[in-house]
């Protein structure tokens, strides 16, 4: 007798839970309260009186804890009680609009720039030592001179989102305009199609793989960056609520916060994921 | 003098070496016509610049001297008039077969209307049997569906002449001789003047009313000129029936094997603004002194002229 086959999808969905809920198992081990010893030196009868001995925690948040912090926030996500105290919800809607506006900011400069960088090699030469010594500046060294220049908390928040999430789109858009297949613009050539249908129904296509791959690396980074430019701007966003809660040793919150930041990050990936299936094409 | 569909007058090109300078023309004082409706085919080695030869008359590449003029007026970038079928297909993957075809019929007549492209489009699809493939992307298709895409998006711009860059070199024997088929029906059909690459002997049996034979580079030239002078009704069954058929291929695998390396011009009576044309097909014998009526060799050319075709016949 053969034995029973689950299809993949079903073991390796099985061996995901198993692996959550030994992982669930060992945090609550580690976080058991562990009676403490009494000092040397001290009767026992004295060290019972001054609470040692007795089962305590070493402040680390349980897996129950945390459970009920999820129950509790997801429960009014959009609760707005002043500056300090809103809605996970809200909170997120704050950082998902920052990057937003910057990510899309910087589509609009990165695209158009990086057709055209792409097109003209003479063009390309002259502006890579800027993007190369651009390209791995950690956006947050802008941060200063974004707050300097721009005189604003909020508008420095989506400058440093525009900053990390141009230069992959800006080099992946150049690269994929630069490599579109010679045998394709010499068809438009023979076709004596014009420059405005050639950008936007051979170039364009031909390079959206390479394209939206671009902008899929950005939203990540941009993503990675949200956090840490909200908590150096502070006021709202995930990024300042995790610092808030670190403030109020809310770590509960805080883990909270953490797997929520994962979740949406792989949300977006997820979407520019079939963003690219959608203009990818087999050759 | 008769006016020529298209007048070829002293191409010359070369490419920069790895230093920068102008290397050695790859062809150089490149003459000939090509008469409205005739199916001219270019043979020659690899490297000897056919394809260079094609892109300059499609207008994709400059030549560094000469002029190409067609029906009267000089050939001077890439035009609606002249449809290239290219080596690799060139199909766009993103669109399908019938977003391929109709993307140069719409390029064609920018004034027609959605349908009007689409049924024009469909048309020429069914032109090549592919009318059943019209919603598919390309590369749902075999290599020779493939070409035959890249064929009926050339004709369906109704292009004065067509230029096709060895359309079949990559197809398996047996697609290859159904498309080469299916195009010469087209071509008959359509008149279409038609100019070709191959590297097949027998292809440009085939399909061509005239063959030019280019000799090797660097400053390759076209040696000679050999007129099929078999009935334009052949086909690939009757092909083999026709001695003519033994004699033609011989006298271009000769050319291939052995006389391609002769540089023309040393060649006495050579003279590239009149290139030799030769009847293989009609010499019975076909013995090297019949031979040397059509082409004027020098004396130690004679020594490898086309050998005795009668084993072959016999084969």
């Amino acid at each position: 007798m053969r034995p029973m086959r689950l299809p993949l999808a079903w073991s390796s969905a099985l061996l995901s839970v198993a692996l959550f809920v030994l992982l669930v198992g060992i945090w609550q081990m580690l976080t058991l309260p562990k009676p403490s010893k009494p000092p040397p030196g001290v009767s026992a009868e004295y060290a019972a009186l001054m609470g040692h001995g007795a089962a305590k925690s070493d402040g680390f948040p349980t897996p129950a804890q945390v459970a009920s912090t999820f129950i509790r926030e997801l429960r009014h996500p959009f609760y707005d009680h002043g500056p300090n105290d809103k809605g996970i919800g809200l909170q997120l809607a704050y950082s998902l609009a920052r990057v937003g506006a910057g990510f899309g900011l910087a589509v609009l400069v990165a695209l158009p720039l990086g057709f055209v960088i792409g097109m003209f090699p003479l063009l390309r030469r002259a502006l890579d030592p800027f993007i190369q010594v651009l390209k791995p500046i950690s956006p947050l060294a802008w941060m200063p001179i974004a707050l300097y220049t721009l005189k604003n908390a909020d508008v420095s928040g989506v400058f440093v989102i525009f900053i990390c999430s141009i230069w992959p789109m800006l080099v992946n858009t150049a690269f994929g305009v630069a490599s579109v297949r010679r045998d394709w613009l010499n068809v438009a050539r023979t076709l004596e199609v014009g420059a405005f249908k050639r950008a936007f129904q051979v170039i364009l296509p031909a390079a959206a793989p390479t394209i939206l791959t671009g902008m899929r690396i950005s939203m990540g980074i941009a993503w990675l960056v949200i956090v840490a430019a909200e908590m150096l701007v502070g006021g709202t966003g995930i990024g300042y609520f995790v610092w808030n809660e670190w403030n109020n040793l809310a770590l509960p919150s805080v883990i909270f916060a953490i797997v929520l930041i994962g979740l949406v990050g792989m949300l977006l990936d997820l979407l520019f994921a079939r963003l690219l299936r959608l203009v990818t094409y087999a050759e | 003098m008769t006016q020529h569909f298209l007048r070829v007058e002293a191409l010359s090109k070369s490419y920069p070496g790895s230093d920068g300078t102008p290397g050695p023309a790859v062809f150089d004082d490149v003459h000939f016509t090509i008469d409205r409706g005739e199916f001219v085919v270019i043979i020659g080695h690899s490297g000897c610049g056919k394809t260079t030869i094609l892109n300059v008359l499609a207008g994709l590449e400059q030549a560094d001297g000469g002029h190409v003029f067609m029906d009267g007026r000089e050939v001077g970038g890439p035009s609606l008039e002249r449809g290239v079928v290219f080596q690799g297909h060139a199909l766009m993957p993103w669109r399908t077969v019938l977003g391929n075809v109709a993307f140069a019929v719409g390029s064609r007549w920018p004034q027609w209307s959605r349908e009007q492209i689409r049924a024009h489009s469909l048309k020429f699809l069914e032109m090549v049997g592919l009318a059943a493939a019209a919603g598919k992307k390309p590369h749902q298709l075999s290599g020779g569906m493939k070409q035959r895409v890249g064929i009926a998006r050339a004709f369906a711009i109704s292009p004065k002449m067509l230029l096709l860059d060895e359309p079949f070199g990559a197809l398996d024997a047996l697609s290859r001789g159904t498309i080469q088929d299916e195009l010469l029906a087209i071509v008959h059909a359509t008149q279409q003047t038609v100019f070709m690459i191959t590297h097949d002997v027998d292809e440009a049996i085939l399909l061509a009313d005239r063959i030019l034979l280019m000799s090797n580079g660097p400053h390759a030239k076209i040696a000679e000129m050999v007129e099929v002078t078999m009935s334009r009704s052949r086909t690939r069954e009757t092909l083999h029936h026709d001695p003519q058929y033994y004699r033609i291929r011989n006298h271009l695998v000769d050319f291939l094997m052995r006389r391609a390396q002769t540089h023309p011009p040393s060649i006495s009576g050579y003279d590239a603004h009149h290139i030799p044309l030769v009847r293989p097909g009609l010499d019975a014998q076909a013995s090297p002194e019949m031979l040397l009526h059509a082409v004027s060799l020098a004396p130690q050319q004679r020594l490898v002229q086309p050998r005795q075709n009668q084993q072959a016949c016999a084969a």
